[in-house]
């Protein structure tokens, strides 16, 4: 894939994202939008400028691999393997239909091309980039691994049991990125289970910490960057975004983790995002 | 009835173990994970032979299986090993969405299932295990009788491409595969032509299965004896055909009576073929500590129950 780094061009690219999660969400009728609005400048980032990946050869042997932990933001995913020509932008519309093989959450048992996991049930991506980053090692290949996590996931303890080991065997091709959104379906990560000292406890398990405004492109690219730097252990990236990052009657507001909106809904959010 | 006989006892373990080790010769792309049994899982050469090709995971099954779904990914053949109970009840959430669903080349690979653990009681004793891994699309459930079958097995799941899922025990159990017998998955082993009943049994009930087969043919009952090595695929055909020559069935198995072999055997017949059918199981209850062969008669898996349970069965024709 051709890389763009222009800021400008990325943004768009994550505005026409946003657009395609807000159409898919508002015809699937249910879905999460909250947390698929707010990763889309990070996936506009790794789809356009950091993974090395060819939509014509998915399985391109010395592919980076993207592991989505969170398989509830799968929007955020299908729109941008579709932008970036994985499959065709109107099969977005088949989200959670039957026989579609875009899933509620994703399922390698439906053959979409670019989807190297299934997820849905939290805390298991982190110990699949272990896996891979080791067999990537063993190899000496210096294609790298890339995982997604939410925040209220990182309450799941298999989490830490593979930060654990990422640690141990010095994997560092693995960087994880937090969307520390610090939002969740009961509510304010802190109300629900407080994760803080977030960094702290990942430089303790022997990561490296990138802080970044996940919203941020240069930022995103920056983190990146320095995470590509690090050597001999893995790094995270703890990136703050917005829940409902672009729709600003929306923004930060838990209630739609979990939501679709209306046509009506999707029509006003689309135009706020035109602005 | 055939003769069956065996010089050494032996365990399926080290079946598992040495069989590892001649995959991994023939394959590089074989590589071991294990969360802190080595030993117990007599995995100790593998480990010194091929040192990098061995990961170390800790007490975290979890991790290790989700490791294991990462290592295809990263192109290679990866086997886990642990007990039975940590190998599946505790880790089924991440076999059920990071192998089965997600279509990976992982090898689990189980020891110290059943009651013959022993002395260690029910925490270890998994009895649910082969319910639980048939249930899931795309996983193939084996459960071998003794050594030499086990390390067959081993290597012959490695030349499959899927999910498998591979049980055995502790104990050291008499050793009549014969060395150079292959593996086919699926394939039902035919032990002992027979006419009077069909006993289908799986793992270490099989030598109880034939020792049952010499009592019942000094009765003058003519005992047919199939060992049921893969749970799943079932070979439905061989189930069939001796169901149909036999009229009756007795299963046997190390295993809850819920979700196991007698279960999948008698779900083909009800469906195909009704025949009357008894069980050789663990009747819904935990096991206990207590050396194998005491435990084996408490709950019912020993030789007489077998015996037993083909009277019944013949009643019933
Ligand atoms: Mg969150």
């Amino acid at each position: 894939m051709n890389k763009i780094s222009s800021i400008k061009d990325l943004q768009q690219i994550s505005k026409n994202i946003r657009v395609n999660i807000i159409k898919m969400l508002a015809e699937a009728g249910s879905g999460h939008l909250g947390g698929s609005l707010g990763l889309a400048d990070v996936f506009a980032c790794l789809y356009f400028n950091i993974l090395n990946h060819n939509s014509e050869n998915p399985e391109w042997a010395d592919r980076d691999r993207l592991i989505l932990s969170i398989g509830h933001v799968a929007p955020v995913l299908y729109a941008s393997l579709a932008e970036a020509g994985y499959f065709p932008k109107e099969e977005l519309l088949t989200l959670r239909k039957l026989n579609s093989r875009l899933q509620g959450h994703p399922g390698r048992d439906h053959g979409l091309p670019g989807l190297e996991l299934s997820a849905g049930s939290l805390g298991q991506g982190l110990s699949v980039a272990v896996g891979i980053a080791l067999a990537a090692k063993s190899d000496k290949k210096d294609w790298r691994i890339y995982t997604i996590h939410g925040d209220g996931e990182l309450q799941e303890g298999s989490i830490w049991e593979a930060a654990m080991s990422a640690a141990h065997y010095h994997l560092d091709n693995i960087t994880a990125l937090i969307d520390r959104n610090f939002c969740q379906i009961d509510g304010r990560t802190s109300d629900v289970m407080e994760l803080e000292p977030l960094a702290d406890k990942w430089k303790s398990f022997g990561w490296e910490v990138i802080n970044c405004n996940g919203n941020n492109i240069q930022e995103i690219l920056d983190a990146y960057s320095k995470a590509k730097t690090i050597k001999e252990k893995p790094s995270v990236i703890i990136a703050q975004t917005l829940m409902g990052k672009g729709i600003s009657s929306i923004e930060n507001d838990y209630h739609w983790h979990g939501k679709a909106p209306s046509k009506e809904e999707a029509e006003n959010f689309i135009k706020q995002l035109m602005k | 009835m055939k003769t069956y006989t065996y010089t050494d006892l032996k365990d399926t373990r080290s079946g598992f173990g040495e069989g590892l080790l001649e995959a991994g010769r023939k394959n590089p792309n074989i590589v071991a994970l294990c969360a802190d049994l080595i030993g117990s899982m007599k995995m100790d050469a593998f480990v010194a032979e091929f040192p990098e090709r061995f990961i170390q995971v800790g007490i975290a099954e979890a991790n290790m299986i989700g490791i294991a779904a990462g290592l295809t990914i990263g192109g290679k053949i990866p086997f886990t090993g642990t007990f039975a109970n940590f190998s599946t009840g505790r880790v089924y959430d991440q076999i059920r969405q990071s192998v089965a669903y997600s279509q990976k080349n992982v090898k689990i690979c189980a020891s110290h299932a059943g009651l013959t653990l022993g002395e260690d009681g029910a925490t270890h004793q998994i009895l649910e295990d082969i319910g639980l891994m048939k249930m899931l699309p795309n996983m193939v459930v084996i459960n071998t009788c003794d050594f030499s079958q086990t390390k067959a097995a081993t290597i012959a799941i490695a030349d499959y491409n899927g999910p498998v899922y591979l049980r055995f025990g502790r104990p050291k159990v008499p050793d009549f595969t014969p060395k150079d017998q292959i593996f086919e998955i699926g394939k039902a082993i035919m032990l002992n032509e027979g006419k009077d009943v069909s006993i289908f049994a799986t793992g270490h009930l099989v030598w109880t299965a034939i020792e049952a087969g010499a009592i019942l043919a000094e009765k003058g009952i003519d005992a047919e004896i199939i060992n049921i090595h893969t749970i799943k695929p079932l070979d439905r055909e061989a189930v069939l055909k001796s169901a149909a020559k036999t009229r009756c069935v007795v299963t046997a198995e190390e295993h809850q009576m819920n979700g196991g072999l007698g279960d999948s055997i008698a779900q083909l017949l009800s469906r195909e073929m009704p025949t009357p059918l008894e069980m050789v199981a663990v009747d819904d209850k935990f096991g206990e500590s207590g050396i194998p062969e005491d435990l084996m008669v408490k709950y019912g898996l020993s030789t007489p129950d077998i015996v037993n349970a083909v009277m019944r069965a013949i009643v019933r024709k």
